[in-house]
């Protein structure tokens, strides 16, 4: 008992007190998220209306944010493997940070389905014994599942990890090992199921092509470590957590082999559908060129093309992946070109036109923007106050009653990485 | 072109529901949901309802009605009728694309005008081609029959094989035993998956609360068909489950001018429609995706 309310005191410590560009970024997401609350609340008073949606373009900006998601969700437990094998330091602490950023991004796909929802508050008819999942004909009662499993692992493995360390105690490898182990082909699973919800609809045939697991895992790939990548230089900048520079190349040339793999499949994909020719080949059209004058998707394809493309030079020439300023540059360029590729890029003209040949554009409206980007904030606003705790508790600083503060819990220091200097910080203030 | 008005439109709503939603934060929140309202949120799944279950539904339905429109309607549930599997015709050559069977639909099954939906979409082809990509959804139905071009009307295809019952998370939309394809207004989660996956593109969602003037609502409901819906939920064609089920031709049948829709249970040999399939050479839409529709096209002349 007296050990929770200390451990509750120090977590109410460490969230309050900050140096001021914590506070900053904290009330920036804040507000972010209050606008997107407000805007929710117009949406759930007049309904989706208030969205660009339409009965022609039925998901929009919401499930393409969903389906980006799931794959840096996906991709940030696939770090664990690279992790392991290239030594990017403490494999454990990698594993939790990858942990943290995989639940991040589960809390926000889950956001992102619920928004979207006509009828949010009948969400129970999805659950077994109270309601009546479509199990297991629905994919979507699949992807519930397998998102729901994949957010338990992750959750079991990082409080596990994370409590163990705290208390000072040594790991049980056996218990929390095969989770690990597991959480890999899971991590897999999730975006495979994903894709899979677009890919068995055979009314959609933009979608009905079954390059789209791989193509998915590869984009996954790509904008995942991307993001890892500027996450992993923050979070070495503001704590005493480190990550070697070597980490961060291996990560980039593992984004770039990754993105070189994409780029080949989304070519396998348009070369079949150009050359084909048949009516299937509309929605690429539209999406590339514009149809019979409706250009609305063009000008994104091209640009997430021109930054998938760049970001993939720039990792693909050792000076400018050794760069940080060229490096950041390619991951900034990554994670919005693979953002619009299966957002705008991908869900929308999945839609166009529809299945009776229709052509309606879809604009997002400023309340599912509003609501879109408070999303965002929501989950970097989990990201940073778990790692506000996390991280302290990986290095040392913050320890249970009665447990010494600096004590190493089974590695040798130089192994771990950690660096002795005291560093100003968020986590170390 | 259609965007910036839509997008003007969209703007102004927004305005004006963020302005409500405003004044309901200032008047201390939500309203307060009725017994009613919570009874809806706690109901189970029409199939799994027992005969007490359902009755005690309809007399909740007909009190809410009754207090939101000020009327008195006739809500019924009838199950399936034994030995009936209905199925569809539609004589192409006769077809004139008047769109009477899309605003009759639009009456009968109580569709929302404001936001403007329609169950039935007539698609107008140049003669020569079937290829939907090339078919104008907006022509003047006043310059029809019109030389040169055919009309091919769509609705739901109430498929053997459903793709839409298959992708439904919570089987809030399945199908019955003589056919039809239906949906628990009151169990959808409005996930839209469903539009996604249907091949004829058949669905419509409620975006907006739905508005129908009260006196020109049709009191004769069915809980599967045209009762009133609520927003935030699919609805579709159900063959005019409420008229059907208890032997009536649907309104679409009903008020074709030129006889070109038929209907009836295949089961029955001598139905009208088991005579169309067995003396016409009848054709279905998009036959390569195995979707079987019981919705038969044909050119009788």
């Amino acid at each position: 008992m007296q050990i929770v309310l200390h451990f509750l005191g120090q977590v109410t410590q460490r969230l309050l007190k900050g140096p001021r560009i914590y506070y900053a970024w904290v009330s920036f997401l804040l507000v972010f998220i209050g606008l997107g609350i407000w805007a929710y609340g117009v949406q759930y008073t007049s309904g989706l209306a208030v969205t660009g949606m339409t009965d022609q373009v039925s998901w929009g900006l919401y499930i393409g944010n969903f389906t980006f998601l799931v794959g840096v969700a996906a991709a940030a437990v696939l770090l664990i493997i690279p992790a392991y094998i290239y030594d990017f330091g403490p494999i454990k602490e990698i594993t939790i940070l990858g942990e943290i950023l995989a639940i991040s991004a589960l809390l926000m796909c889950m956001l992102f389905v619920t928004v979207d929802l006509g009828h949010p508050q009948r969400m129970w008819h999805l659950l077994p014994i109270i309601g009546t999942p479509n199990f297991p004909d629905s994919l979507l009662g699949w992807d519930i599942l397998i998102l729901n499993g994949y957010l338990f692992i992750n959750v079991a493995i990082s409080t596990y990890l994370l409590t163990t360390i705290y208390l000072g105690k040594k790991e049980v490898k056996w218990l929390y090992m095969p989770l690990v182990l597991l959480s890999i082909p899971w991590a897999l699973g999730i975006h495979t199921v994903t894709a899979y919800l677009y890919n068995g609809i055979s009314a959609r045939p933009f979608w009905n092509t079954a390059i789209l697991v791989p193509r998915f895992l590869a984009s996954a790939f790509c904008s995942g470590p991307a993001l890892s990548i500027i996450c992993f230089q923050l979070i070495r900048k503001f704590t005493r957590f480190q990550v070697k520079d070597e980490a961060l190349f291996k990560i980039a040339e593992m984004v770039c082999i990754a993105m070189g793999i994409n780029i080949l499949f989304l070519g396998a994909e348009v070369f079949k559908e150009l050359y084909t020719d048949s009516w299937h080949v509309a929605p690429l059209i539209y999406l590339f060129t514009g149809l019979h004058g409706h250009v609305a998707l063009v000008k994104w394809i091209w640009t997430a093309v021109a930054f998938n493309f760049i970001g993939f030079l720039l990792f693909l020439f050792p000076t400018t992946k050794r760069n940080y300023v060229t490096l950041n540059l390619g991951c900034v360029l990554i994670v919005i070109g693979v953002w619009i590729e299966k957002g705008m890029g991908f869900v929308i003209p999945g839609f166009i036109p529809t299945p009776l040949g229709e052509i309606f554009e879809y604009t997002p409206q400023t309340p599912e923007v509003l609501i879109c980007i408070g999303i965002w904030c929501a989950g970097f606003l989990f990201y940073t106050l778990a790692l506000k705790i996390a991280i302290p508790i990986e290095t040392g600083e913050m320890r249970a009653l009665g447990v010494p503060p600096t004590a190493a819990h089974g590695d040798e220091p130089q192994k771990s990485g950690i660096k002795t200097g005291i560093k100003d910080g968020w986590a170390s203030t | 072109m259609g965007t910036d008005i839509k997008g003007a439109m969209n703007r102004r709503t927004f305005l004006k529901a963020a302005g409500v939603a405003s004044t309901s934060l200032a008047l201390g929140g939500c309203q307060i949901p009725s017994g009613d309202d919570l009874k809806a949120l706690v109901q189970s799944h029409f199939a799994e309802m027992s005969p007490d279950e359902i009755k005690a539904v309809r007399q909740r339905l007909l009190r809410q009605y009754k207090k939101k429109y000020g009327r008195d309607f006739v809500l019924g549930t009838e199950q399936p009728i034994p030995d009936v599997l209905f199925a569809y015709g539609l004589d192409l050559s006769r077809c004139i694309g008047c769109r009477r069977c899309v605003y009759a639909c639009v009456e009968e099954n109580n569709q929302s005008r404001r936001p403007q939906i329609q169950w039935i979409r007539v698609l107008l082809l140049k003669k020569g081609t079937m290829n939907l990509e090339e078919s104008d959804h907006y022509y003047d139905a006043g310059l029809m029959p019109r030389e040169g071009y055919y009309t091919i009307p769509v609705q739901c295809q109430q498929c053997e094989n459903p793709p839409c019952v298959k992708v439904c998370p919570t089987r809030a939309t399945w199908q019955d035993d003589d056919g039809i394809v239906v949906v628990d207004y009151d169990w959808c989660i409005g996930c839209r998956y469903c539009m996604a996956a249907c091949p004829y593109w058949a669905r419509r969602f409620n975006y907006a609360e739905p508005e129908i003037p009260i006196d020109e609502m049709n009191p004769n409901l069915h809980y599967l068909g045209n009762r009133p819906r609520m927003r935030g939920v699919v609805e579709k064609c159900t063959f005019c489950v409420q008229r059907t089920r208890k032997g009536r031709y649907p309104a679409c049948v009903e008020v074709c001018p030129v006889g070109a829709r038929k209907f009836g249970n295949i089961l029955d040999p001598e139905s009208e429609i088991s005579k169309v399939i067995e003396n016409q050479r009848v054709f279905r839409l998009k036959e390569e995706l195995n979707t079987q529709p019981r919705f038969y096209y044909f050119f009788s002349i």
